[in-house]
Formats: C-alpha cells, sequence, structure tokens
C-alpha cells in the first residue's frame, strides 16, 4: 500500500487540476459548478491521506457539500430573474 | 498582454516558493513537545478519544467560543442587510424537476441523521460540531432547493441558535465553578475513554456548537432565500 501513495498521490493532483481547469474553462455553469465541488472533494481525500481526518471532513462538509449546494441554488435564481424577465 | 504578463510572473513565483518548501521539507521523526503533551496526556485528563476535539473544545475552547461569535455576527449581518426588503411578492415559480423532488425527499432525513451523529460523536471520531452543523445546514440547503418557495421561521431558528449559545456560556461558566476553569468538561463525569457517555461534558458541548452553527448557517440561507432581487 505505502509504495503506491506518491502514485495515487499524484493522479489525485492531476485530477484537481484537470477539475480546476474544467472549472474555470467549462462554458456550461453547472458542469463548472460540479468542477469546483471536485476540487474540493480530491482536497478532502488529500487530507484524508495526510491522516488529518477531522480537516478532511470539514473540507467535504463546506467546501464540497455546502458550496456546491449554494452556487446551485444562486444558479436557481439567476435563472428565475430570466424566467420574470420573459413575461412582463 | 502586460496583464497576462504579471499573472504569468506572479504563478512563477507561487511555485518557486512552494517548490522550496516542498523540497525543504523533512518530516519530523518524533512529536515536538506541545504535540506530545496533547497525545499523551489527552485520554488520561479529558476522557476524549480524539484528541483534535479534546483541543478544539477543551484546551482552546475559548478560541471555539470566539468562532462561534463570529460566525454568529456574520449570520446577523447577513439578516440585517437582507431584512431590508421582505414583503412577499408572489415569484413565479419555476419548475423543478421530479429527481430533485424525490431525492431530496429520501436524501435530506439522512443527511440531517448524519449530521447528528457527527456532532454527537464529535469526541469519538473525527468531525464534530462545526462539521456536523455544516452538513445540516446543506440538508436544508437542499430543502431550499427542491423548493424555492418554502419558508422557514426564523423564530425557530434563533431561537435554537439563542438556547444553545446561553447553554454553552453557562456550561463555560460551571466549569468555572465547579472545575478546573471555564469551559473545563470534568464537572461531568469522565467515563471509560471510547464510549458515548464518556468525556464529561465535551458531546453537550460539541451538540451544542453543532446546532448553533447549523443554526447560523440554516439563517444565512433561509435570509438569502426570502429576499428579492437587491
Amino acid at each position: 500500500m505505502s509504495h503506491l501513495l506518491p502514485w495515487l498521490t499524484g493522479l489525485l493532483c492531476f485530477t484537481m487540476l484537470v477539475a480546476a481547469i474544467v472549472a474555470i474553462r467549462d462554458k456550461s455553469m453547472p458542469v463548472a459548478i460540479l468542477a469546483a465541488g471536485l476540487v474540493s472533494l480530491v482536497a478532502s481525500i488529500l487530507f484524508l491521506i495526510l491522516a488529518s481526518p477531522d480537516v478532511a471532513m470539514t473540507e467535504a462538509a463546506i467546501g464540497s457539500g455546502l458550496t456546491t449546494f449554494l452556487l446551485f441554488f444562486v444558479l436557481g435564481r439567476l435563472r428565475a430573474g430570466e424566467h420574470d424577465g420573459e413575461q412582463p | 498582454m502586460i496583464k497576462r504578463f504579471i499573472a504569468v510572473v506572479l504563478l512563477a513565483a507561487f511555485a518557486a516558493v512552494f517548490a522550496t518548501l516542498l523540497f525543504g521539507y523533512t518530516p519530523d521523526t518524533e512529536l515536538n513537545l506541545t504535540a506530545r503533551y496533547y497525545a499523551e496526556r489527552t485520554a488520561a485528563d479529558l476522557g476524549a478519544a480524539n484528541i483534535v476535539t479534546a483541543i478544539v473544545v477543551t484546551y482552546r475552547g475559548l478560541d471555539t467560543l470566539g468562532e462561534v461569535t463570529v460566525l454568529f455576527l456574520a449570520a446577523s449581518i447577513v439578516g440585517l442587510v437582507l431584512a431590508q426588503d421582505t414583503h412577499k411578492t408572489p415569484r413565479a415559480r419555476v419548475p423543478v424537476g421530479e429527481l430533485l423532488t424525490t431525492g431530496t425527499r429520501f436524501l435530506v432525513p439522512l443527511i440531517l441523521l448524519l449530521g447528528v451523529y457527527v456532532f454527537v460523536n464529535g469526541h469519538l471520531t473525527p468531525g464534530g460540531g462545526f462539521q456536523g452543523g455544516a452538513i445540516i445546514a446543506s440538508g436544508i440547503l437542499l430543502t431550499l432547493l427542491a423548493d424555492p418557495l418554502k419558508h422557514f421561521g426564523h423564530g425557530l431558528i434563533s431561537a435554537i441558535e439563542s438556547v444553545a449559545g446561553i447553554f454553552y456560556v453557562a456550561i463555560g461558566l460551571a466549569g468555572l465553578l465547579l472545575a478546573g476553569g471555564f469551559l473545563d468538561n470534568r464537572i461531568l463525569p469522565l467515563g471509560n475513554v471510547g464510549e458515548l457517555f464518556s468525556a464529561g461534558a465535551i458531546p453537550v458541548i460539541y451538540s451544542l456548537i453543532g446546532l448553533k452553527v447549523g443554526a447560523e448557517f440554516a439563517s444565512i440561507l433561509a435570509s438569502l432565500s426570502d429576499t428579492e432581487e437587491l
């Protein structure tokens, strides 16, 4: 297990980078929000590998849970606003 | 062009700083003085299996009270700023998908249960009041996602929040009177390490923190949800 750990960590870091680039570059807003949540999720796995489960739980609960939900909520409000604009 | 150049230079500088940190890093072979004290004395002194929780709730309990206060101030200010405009003009109902509605009905009880589990077991397993509170708040946010017109009672939320805060400070003062100092957990019997009812007042304090943090996040979300366009 321990000789696999550097490779796993490298893979996770690579995933994080790709997800971050997708979050910035992608044209579709839901995909970008999900990618930003994925960055936090992978970060929490990295915290777990670094033997800090408490920080990992905080990151998973706030970074990837609450923030993603909040961004979707705001996205829903923005779309509702557009909807209102169409029917004056 | 110049903007992009400056951004690249800044990124390179960051990379240099982090590379220096990374290559100059050698892991300690043994715990340093403070860490060793906590690692050796926590179970014997406070009866908590999770050392991080013992530090957050008891050894550095006053800092945690400060953190909760900061969160409370943030929630109050959000409520104050957004309270200006709460007249009820019915918003156009945006159709929400069947998948979200059914999934929410199934998931929200489980999410709330997980949140309660996390903060009640804060002294045994990783996590605690802040994590559990955030999980509860994300459950509440999910119900808001599924039904944007749902209205949460601000009275109930602020009642939970205030009662939890008052009891938190009261337990701290009880520690001052009955045990070694402010927020000392030894006002209740310590019990056996690893059991649910152990570690003195730590589970009580962390449950109160969990309720308080959950209520504070929920009040922020409810204010955001109630407000009309700014």
